[in-house]
């Protein structure tokens, strides 16, 4: 399919003004000098000011991040061990209940998560906090990590561990060598994946959080239940601003990996 | 023995952490409220025995549900919007899925990740950037009143076509995805084939392309329909105080009421709604994957 009429011109260019204009008036708003978020007073970076001396803020957003960070690494270890036995574990006892928990947490409704690891908690009698946040995203972000790891896996040369084994390897030597060094950009992609899954929640967090503990989302939906303000919108800038500096960064590293494996390959073939 | 170790850690996780909290809740939704803590009854107790725990149980709570129709009204509005907003999603995507197969092949990753973009960004803050432009003083009615289309502001936040707006603005990239990938992968010689034997270029695209784009059709709305049908932020950001939907009666039921054991019941009969679409896209994703090899 290779023709671009109006008709193509037109729907992709209201498609992405559909996508980008909410964001770009999120963003232009953000440096409104009035109170009033719908009225336009000037500009005016004052609102980022408010933001740095808003202790509740900051705190929230550090909570956020130190759970994002333990959740996200946890979550690669775990989603790529449980990739791994996917599809090189063989048959196993249980293996089906096994994909079927990988599969499950990706469709359920937040809400049913949240709340089954809410009664969970307080069965166990464990408190609510950091501890129990961290737990419940790594239990959902694992199940993303291993379906990123696993689709890279089935496409890999299982011959390349083969010969490493043969070439004396041991079994642990082979994966670290060879295993791992193959497949690290997706879990890369992975960690990256659970960690804005992490970020991003608020439905799960607020069901596992207790009062000693409050992440960023908390924080946002309760100020933005009482109606828009500047100080959220300059909040919201800044976070799409970390975005779009990651996925540009993300993206070149691919394009520069991808430039230099094709090359090498180039130079095999020559070889 | 490590090939065990490597099964047993991730297993055991998800055994403790995804399968236990399940058989819990629907342990609870079957137990009654008590003002207790934690505030349901029967406790579980080793001196009783298990066969005296079990008889305490009952499904007093479901049957509660059809006999509040607040219960299976909240279902019935979730499942029309969330077919809804899936219908008017793919209005929206499919042009912009089109739009983007057809562009040139140099173009394409760009338009990718500009679609996949909005996906890394704050669902929250997507959601939240509609309240400012919906509101009866907000960016579309002043646009509006300025234009001269309308003389008094239109109230849309606060109704279900803000959640509409709102799901399918979010869900958006769910959509255009699985069906760009399908129609990037057609074979574009078909199209000429059946120009060439007369269809117009209308014709050739109802007979031809879009039965070929179905798989990614259907991918898309159980993407979408999925997790729209047990949505919470939207319908309590964008939606009025009428908004009903499943999502927004158990977290009110949990957080406001603390009924536990009505908020398991309720979570239970959504998991219930729930298996039949899931079951039929993962049927739809194998049947695909069969084709393909």
């Amino acid at each position: 399919m290779n023709r671009m009429s109006w008709f193509n011109t037109v729907s992709l260019t209201l498609g992405f003004a559909f996508l980008y204009i909410p964001m770009v008036i999120l963003i232009v708003y953000s440096f409104n000098e009035s109170k009033l978020v719908t009225v336009w007073g000037g500009f005016s970076p004052k609102w980022y000011g408010e933001l740095l001396k808003n202790e509740a803020f900051l705190t929230a957003a550090w909570v956020t991040f130190k759970v994002a960070v333990a959740s996200s690494t946890l979550a690669t270890v775990l989603g790529t061990m449980a990739a791994y036995v996917l599809v090189r574990g063989g048959r196993f006892f249980g293996r089906t209940l096994f994909s079927g928990m990988i599969y499950a947490p990706l469709v359920m409704p937040e809400v049913i998560t949240g709340l089954s690891l809410l009664l969970l908690f307080i069965g166990i009698g464990l408190d609510r906090g950091v501890l129990t946040i961290v737990l419940a995203h790594t239990t959902f972000s694992m199940c993303f990590v291993s379906v990123v790891v696993s689709s890279r896996l089935v496409t890999f040369d299982r011959s390349l561990e083969e010969a490493a084994l043969d070439l004396g390897c041991t079994g642990s030597e082979a994966f670290r060598l060879v295993t791992l060094p193959i497949i690290a950009p997706a879990v890369i992609s992975g960690w990256l994946l659970a960690f804005t899954l992490s970020l991003d929640d608020l439905v799960i967090a607020s069901f596992t959080s207790g009062p000693a503990a409050t992440t960023l989302p908390i924080k946002i939906f309760s100020a933005v239940r009482l109606g828009v303000s500047p100080e959220i919108n300059a909040l919201s800038t800044i976070m799409i601003a970390i975005v779009a500096v990651g996925v540009s960064i993300a993206s070149l590293v691919t394009k520069y990996q991808m430039t230099r494996q094709m090359k090498e390959e180039q130079e095999a073939e020559r070889n | 023995m490590r090939r065990a170790f490597l099964i047993l850690v991730p297993y055991t996780w998800l055994l403790a952490l995804f399968l236990v909290p399940f058989v819990i809740v629907l342990k609870i939704s079957l137990s009654d409220a008590a003002i207790a803590r934690p505030p349901y009854l029967p406790q579980f107790d080793w001196a009783e025995g298990i066969w005296a725990f079990l008889a305490q149980l009952d499904f007093e709570n479901f049957v509660w549900l059809t006999q509040d129709d607040l219960y299976w009204k909240a279902y019935l509005s979730s499942l029309k919007i969330a077919i809804t907003s899936t219908f008017f999603t793919l209005l929206v995507g499919y042009p912009i899925a089109y739009g983007m197969a057809s562009a040139p092949p140099m173009w394409r990753p760009t338009l990718m990740m500009f679609v996949i973009l909005p996906f890394w960004t704050s669902f929250l803050i997507r959601v939240y950037a509609w309240m400012g432009i919906l509101s009866n003083e907000g960016l579309l009615n002043q646009f509006l009143l300025w234009s001269g289309f309308i003389t008094e502001p239109l109230v849309i936040l606060n109704t279900n076509l803000a959640v509409y707006i709102g799901i399918v603005y979010t869900y958006l990239p769910f959509m255009i995805l699985p069906i760009y990938s399908a129609l990037e992968r057609m074979d574009g010689s078909l199209i000429e084939a059946a120009e060439d034997l007369g269809c117009s270029r209308t014709t050739a695209f109802w007979l031809v392309t879009l039965p070929l784009s179905r798989p990614g059709v259907i991918a898309g709305c159980f993407l979408v329909f999925i997790p729209a049908l047990g949505e919470f932020v939207i319908p309590s950001l964008l939606g009025g105080s009428d908004t009903l939907m499943i999502g927004k009666v158990l977290w009110e039921e949990f957080f406001s009421n603390r009924d536990w054991p009505v908020a398991s019941a309720v979570a239970v009969v959504l998991l219930l709604l729930l298996v039949i679409p899931i079951v039929l896209f993962q049927r739809n994703q194998q049947k695909q994957q069969e084709a393909d090899t």
